[in-house]
């Protein structure tokens, strides 16, 4: 594949993609000192906008045209259903300060998601204001921080985060003010008990836990991590990234999690958009409720508006949300229901214990045990070979390779996760190229240490780009 | 493995060097090694005083970042502006031309209390 | 439906492989009494009968295609070319995710780059990264680095004149820290600096539309030793001065109106751009050029040691996702409209609401406050503007943002909007229904 030109780089004096009508008011003049001279931005034509954005798109690697097992982010398939309810125009063309009267249809969405979410959680309340995981997490933290300043403890400086954590768990925290100790994991891939019950004192916060955890397994304790915690006086945030492998078999409300997130773009189907944007709901427990993000959607009778809760920590964006994010997500859980929840959570798991049985006599898993709906299995089948050599030969198979280096307990990690969304023949497919992978490890290792030879391009020059940094055209 | 023997060394893998009075530092061929291709350091500003322990600066590959810790403490009395501009200089020779910074120390006798090169040499021996 | 291939057949293959009798037995880690048999939620319906409920829904909200609409206030009604939906809805850039591996993300990574690039040049900074969440978090991202960066000194000054939407999730982000807002009102040439200043916000626009030259308040900042941070309106950047070449530190911007729909406030695009000494305390994704072994140009996400996956507690922000497709969108929007469509756009939107304004300026009992504007104004009115706006509302009309929603002490203002979606005879219906509901 060619490389393709940048859009400076095809831009001609005079051309123009895309005409206004001439305007038909008069003229006024700019204000003096402040009129700008120089614009340097790009004229293109509307086809060759059209053909370069085209063919950078088919440079990509999606959903829509590999299997793309990506641990911790869920890749299902995102339905077009959803594209096709997000695009009506009642949405699309519905301003955030419209009076309350004339966005009724948008508010009721609000409402019925969040009760949707609120029920499938477990939880009393819920927010769909944050837009992200990474959001929701320092909004969650932020209601504790909250909670705790009401109780006059605000002494209670240290959150505890299990080894295994995403780096946003403690990036957040830092961001709220508190500092972080970690908890080591056991040999059996779940939270040390015992260091547990050692860090617990009056200093703490609180605990930070994904349940499954970033190994893909179920944290069996965590009735008892609850207890504990709120014992000393702390509360449990539930980090809700892995949620697919519980929708309709366990609620985290249940086991005693105070506030948690959800990760719309991963459990709720709606598109990951290259990086987003995403949507990160936040629900919480009758105790810590009051302090969710605002405003949320309430139901007065027939109608809805938007309140603050009682004691919020405040807004943590502008307007409501990623609305047009939720719209799909809102769409994803009528189609899906229930009954088809649970489904989701069977097959995920289904999915991830099979592929997990097809490669583990290869490829080794460090915990025996069955796995939620993902795996974490070792990239080390053959000195001299790593993670990322493996990764990259993938792509020649056509596969978008699992999440590499995490967490960051497993030495050469690969994090598999398959997802409800993919057939039998696909995961078959996908263990096949594994293993033919760790053939070629041991009797033609180049091929893995020169990978990819079939993509758009080879390996790319990091370190270069770091240490001279190009972060703009420079024509 | 080099290991510099006029140097001591913290178990971090930052390392000092008496130079007339005071003392070259540093990170290690071990610490180098396993942060990768060094992209960027962050160096203190000359006449900043930081105690032994403290943070003196940040040194950055393409997939990990480090704080570096000061052996010694002092004031900073020269800091490398060849590694600022070439960091890759902390991987072609740490003990030489990759040094970061130099300072006065304080309390010269807190060098005998670092690892000796032998002393550390078992150290990331056994890790 | 839950989008499920596997057939019953082909699940008992599945369980055998794995050597257990049923999928109960792979939940077992979870205590019995902790497990839930079914949800308090409606069984799923097909793809016919979820749109049309979804549809009903979304018939029931007002569209600013369907009205004579002056509402802007941090959202802008603004022409989408049909472009933009149509690349940005390709498969290969919605279901794709964060370019993590680069050899098969080229088209979201150069599509980064070149939205770097394109937002560089109109706000006038050297650097942009991939984009925050909205204008607000991206203000309050701002003011975060802006005070870390100036060890020592902990006040921030925040116009008066702010969004106060924008202003509650600054003070949201600044929770646990130990930092000190402080407003101060008019000309930010004029705000009184100390040594414990370590940045001022200007906005440019401010809430009420006003715009305040940024030079001289930019150069004063830095003379007290403080950054300058300036909240722009990137449209209005295209035929006013950018922030970057007024001597701005750190700019921040809602790119909503650069080709992406109002959707009810999200998702939006938040802007940031910073100086060369500033970017490794820059948060958010970042995209940068280099070469593969062959050779070959090609991009990947860099100066990641910055964010939260390698730093963890101590990265500069715990920010992971930016907003990939509305970026994408902005980015195919300002490559359609390129130098002269952008700057078209920007003017259309300025003469039209200087003829808004003039048309309004003189119906006796209405006062146009705003002395300075790019699109939008204050207007002063003689009657309640909450009664005024419930009267045009049923012709038709949403003449501007009836500002005792957000401050209840100021009930006779409107803040009127016109963009180049407002047409002349729609600019004149306006002035007109004004007059007759002031009687």
């Amino acid at each position: 594949m060619r490389n393709e030109p940048l859009v400076y780089e095809l831009s001609r004096p005079g051309r123009i993609g895309c005409t206004l009508p001439r305007s038909d008011v008069p003229e006024y003049s700019l204000p003096e000192g402040l009129i700008r001279t120089e614009l340097d931005l790009p004229e293109l034509d509307e086809l060759t906008v059209v053909r370069h954005f085209t063919r950078l798109s088919q440079k990509n690697f999606s959903i829509d045209t590999e299997f793309y097992p990506l641990g911790s982010c869920t890749m299902k398939y995102n339905p077009k259903a959803n594209e096709a309810a997000a695009a009506h125009p009642g949405w699309k063309n519905l301003h955030p300060l419209a009076e309350p009267e004339h966005a009724q249809g948008a508010l009721e969405l609000l409402w019925r998601l969040q009760e949707a979410l609120q029920e499938i959680g477990g939880f009393a309340a819920a927010s769909l204001q944050p837009a992200a995981g990474a959001h929701g997490e320092f909004s969650g933290v932020l209601m504790i921080h909250a909670a705790l300043k009401d109780r006059g403890e605000l002494n209670r400086r240290k959150m505890l985060i299990p080894d295994s954590a995403h780096g946003t768990n403690p990036a957040s925290c830092t961001m709220a003010g508190f500092v972080t100790q970690t908890i080591p994991s056991g040999p059996d891939g779940n939270i040390d008990m015992a260091a547990l019950r050692a860090a617990l004192d009056d200093t703490v916060a609180g605990i930070m836990i994904t349940n499954p955890n970033t190994l893909g397994l179920f944290e069996t304790n965590i009735e008892e991590i609850c207890r504990l915690v709120h014992k000393a006086g702390g509360y449990v945030y539930g980090d809700g990234a892995n949620m697919n492998a519980l929708t309709g078999v366990f609620k985290p409300g249940s086991s005693g999690i105070d506030v948690m997130h959800f990760n719309l773009h991963k459990t709720f189907s709606t598109p990951h958009g290259g990086g987003g944007p995403g949507a990160g709901m936040i629900a919480a427990n009758e105790a810590l409720a009051p302090y969710l993000p605002g405003p949320v959607a309430v139901r007065r009778g027939e109608s809805y508006r938007l309140e603050m809760p009682a004691k919020s920590i405040g807004q943590v964006k502008a307007f409501y949300g990623n609305f047009g994010v939720l719209v799909r997500a809102y769409t994803y859980i009528l189609m899906t229901g229930g009954n088809g929840l649970r489904r989701v959570a069977e097959n995920a798991v289904l999915n991830a214990n099979y592929l997990k049985a097809l490669v583990e006599g290869v490829y080794p898993v460090p915990y025996k045990r069955h796995c939620m709906h993902e795996f974490v299995a070792k990239g080390t089948i053959v000195p001299g070979i790593h993670t990322l050599d493996i990764a990259k030969r993938l792509i020649d198979y056509g596969f978008h390779p699992p999440t590499i280096y995490f967490p960051l307990i497993v030495q050469e990690a690969l994090m598999i996760e398959p997802t409800e969304t993919e057939s039998k023949e696909t995961l078959d497919q996908y263990a096949d190229a594994m293993l033919k992978i760790a053939k070629e490890a041991s009797e033609q290792p180049e091929l893995l240490h020169d990978a990819p030879h079939n993509a758009p391009v080879a390996r790319l020059d990091e370190v270069m780009a770091a240490r001279c940094p190009i972060l703009c055209y420079r024509g | 493995m080099a290991i510099d023997k006029n140097a001591r060394y913290l178990e971090s893998h930052e390392y000092a060097r008496p130079e007339g009075g005071n003392f070259v530092i540093g990170i290690s061929d071990h610490a180098q090694a396993e942060l990768g291709d060094v992209v960027f350091v962050e160096l203190p500003a000359v006449g900043k005083t930081i105690a032994k322990g403290a943070t003196f600066g940040t040194i950055e590959s393409v997939k990990a970042a480090s704080d570096l810790y000061m052996p010694v403490s002092g004031t900073v009395i020269e800091v490398n502006e060849a590694v600022k501009n070439d960091p890759a200089l902390v991987n072609k020779d740490c003990f030489g031309a990759g040094w970061l910074i130099k300072v006065a120390p304080s309390n010269p006798a807190e060098f005998d209390t670092l690892l000796d090169a032998s002393a550390y040499g078992k150290a990331i021996g056994e890790e | 439906m839950p989008f499920i291939p596997n057939t019953d057949a082909e699940r008992i293959e599945m369980l055998k492989t794995i050597g257990v009798e049923s999928v109960e037995e792979l939940f077992s880690d979870i205590p019995a009494h902790l497990r839930v048999q079914n949800l308090d939620l409606p069984d799923g319906v097909s793809e016919m009968e979820a749109l049309a409920a979804l549809d009903a829904l979304a018939e029931r909200n007002a569209q600013t295609t369907k009205m004579d609409w002056f509402v802007g206030a941090g959202a802008y009604n603004s022409y989408i070319p049909s472009l933009v939906p149509a690349l940005a809805s390709r498969g290969e850039f919605l279901t794709a995710y964060t370019p993590y591996q680069p050899e098969v993300s080229q088209g979201t990574l150069q599509a980064i780059f070149e939205y770097q690039s394109m937002a560089a040049k109109l706000l006038g900074m050297p650097v942009v990264n991939a984009s925050h969440y909205d204008g607000a978090t991206a203000l309050a991202e701002a003011v975060l680095m802006a005070w870390k960066a100036k060890e020592g000194r902990n006040k921030i000054l925040l116009p008066a004149d702010l969004h106060p939407e924008y202003a509650k999730v600054v003070a949201t982000y600044l929770t646990s820290f130990d930092i000190e807002l402080a407003r101060y009102e008019g000309d930010p040439e004029r705000a009184s600096l100390d040594e414990r200043t370590a940045a001022i916000v200007v906005a440019y626009p401010g809430f009420s539309g006003e715009v305040y030259p940024v030079e001289k308040a930019a150069a004063r900042a830095h003379a007290a030793g403080a950054l300058c941070i300036v909240q722009a309106d990137p449209v209005m950047c295209a035929i006013f001065k950018s922030p970057g070449e007024q001597g701005a530190d750190i700019v921040t911007a809602e790119g909503q109106s650069l080709g992406n729909p109002l959707n009810f406030g999200g998702p939006y695009l938040g802007m940031l751009g910073t100086t060369e000494a500033l970017i490794r305390r820059m948060p958010g994704r970042i995209a940068g050029e280099t070469k593969d072994k062959e050779g070959r140009r090609g991009f990947v996400l860099t100066l990641s040691t910055r964010e939260q996956h390698i730093r963890r507690e101590k990265a500069v922000s715990n920010i992971c996702s930016n907003q990939g497709l509305s970026m994408l969108q902005t980015c195919i929007y300002l490559a359609a409209l390129g130098k002269q469509g952008l700057r078209q756009v920007a003017k259309q939107s300025y003469d039209k609401a200087h003829y808004a304004a003039e048309l309004i300026g003189r119906i006796p009992g209405f006062r146009v406050a705003t002395k300075q504007f790019f699109r939008e104004f204050l207007v002063q009115t003689p009657k309640p503007a909450a009664d005024i706006a419930r009267a045009l509302a049923k012709k038709g009309i949403a003449p501007g943002l009836v500002v005792s929603r957000y401050f209840p002490d100021r009930p006779n203002e409107l803040l009127v909007c016109v963009t180049e979606m407002n047409s002349r005879p729609q600019i004149e219906r306006l002035a007109v229904a004004l007059k007759e509901a002031s009687k």
